[in-house]
């Protein structure tokens, strides 16, 4: 084998070589949701003023919010 | 019961500041640190317009999203809380958020000097006994647990500061811009109010 074709065979493989690392391989992550790691919290409505009655709660908080609508409390 | 959200309308808020003073004294919150603020565009040239401004409570949360302890958490009604014992004062939530409302007391932490998130709560205290003396002084007051909304809204005196059921808040705000006889061909008008009162809606 003479010289220039061993030179050109060599420079062929190292382009082959070179060019196998051009490859692409998917990067797309996938996120996860989180999940609340902290201390549990109780609802407003198991305070001592409610004594766990959602209803009787969501009642006063509506009544409440209402009130806010000054045109409801004019006669 | 659908969502807590606060409402402000800027046609009736005149910068008075009640709302942060009244959140400021009923939290106890520490110097540096504003929960709510007045937030005035155009401050000085007629048709300047004022907004109160604090945690929206956002349906989907960006400080919750990118949270890396993980330490927030949304009640059944609908209100963005935290625990602080998780929190690292990372800073993350404060710039996630659109309103910029966790605030930072400029104290020790495990990450860096900024101590421990604070933000509005709705008055709805935070992850300790109900009532609580430790409740109080992570959190301050849970008026939500009395049956009260935040102190903010109720001391509003121009009632611009809504607070509420988010149903019961924009049936408020329909029925003041009906009988205003404007506002209605604002932008997103029929999007946010047009639609029928939808209870319980997500």
């Amino acid at each position: 084998m003479n010289a220039p074709r061993l030179m050109s065979m060599l420079a062929a493989a190292a382009l082959l070589a070179g060019l196998s690392a051009c490859s692409e391989s998917p990067q797309v992550t996938t996120y996860e949701q989180g999940k609340y790691q902290g201390k549990a919290d109780s609802q407003p409505w198991d305070s001592p003023v409610f004594k766990g009655d959602k209803a009787a709660w969501e009642h006063a908080m509506k009544q409440r919010a209402r009130g806010q609508h000054e045109y409801n409390r004019i006669p | 019961m659908g969502r807590m959200k606060f409402l402000c309308d800027a046609e009736r808020c005149i910068e008075c500041n009640g709302c942060v003073t009244a959140c400021k004294n009923e939290n106890e919150v520490p110097w540096g640190v504003n929960r709510r603020r007045v937030v005035t565009m155009n401050d000085g040239v007629p048709g300047e317009r004022s907004l109160s401004v604090a945690c929206m409570h956002c349906s989907d949360a960006p400080c919750m999203a990118v949270c890396p302890t993980n330490c927030f958490y949304k009640t059944e009604e609908g209100v963005v809380l935290h625990d602080k014992d998780m929190c690292i004062g990372c800073g993350y939530c404060f710039f996630a958020c659109p309103f910029g409302a966790p605030q930072f007391p400029n104290g020790p932490a495990a990450f860096g000097d900024r101590g421990k998130m604070d933000k509005c709560t709705f008055c709805a205290g935070g992850p300790e006994e109900t009532g609580s003396k430790e409740e109080f002084a992570k959190y301050g007051s849970n008026r939500l647990a009395e049956g009260k909304l935040p102190a903010c809204a109720e001391m509003c005196s121009t009632k611009a500061l809504l607070a509420g059921d988010s149903s019961t808040v924009s049936d408020i705000f329909r029925d003041r811009v009906l009988r205003r006889g404007k506002g209605l061909e604002a932008w997103g008008w029929m999007t946010a109010y047009g639609a029928e009162q939808k209870e319980g809606a997500q």
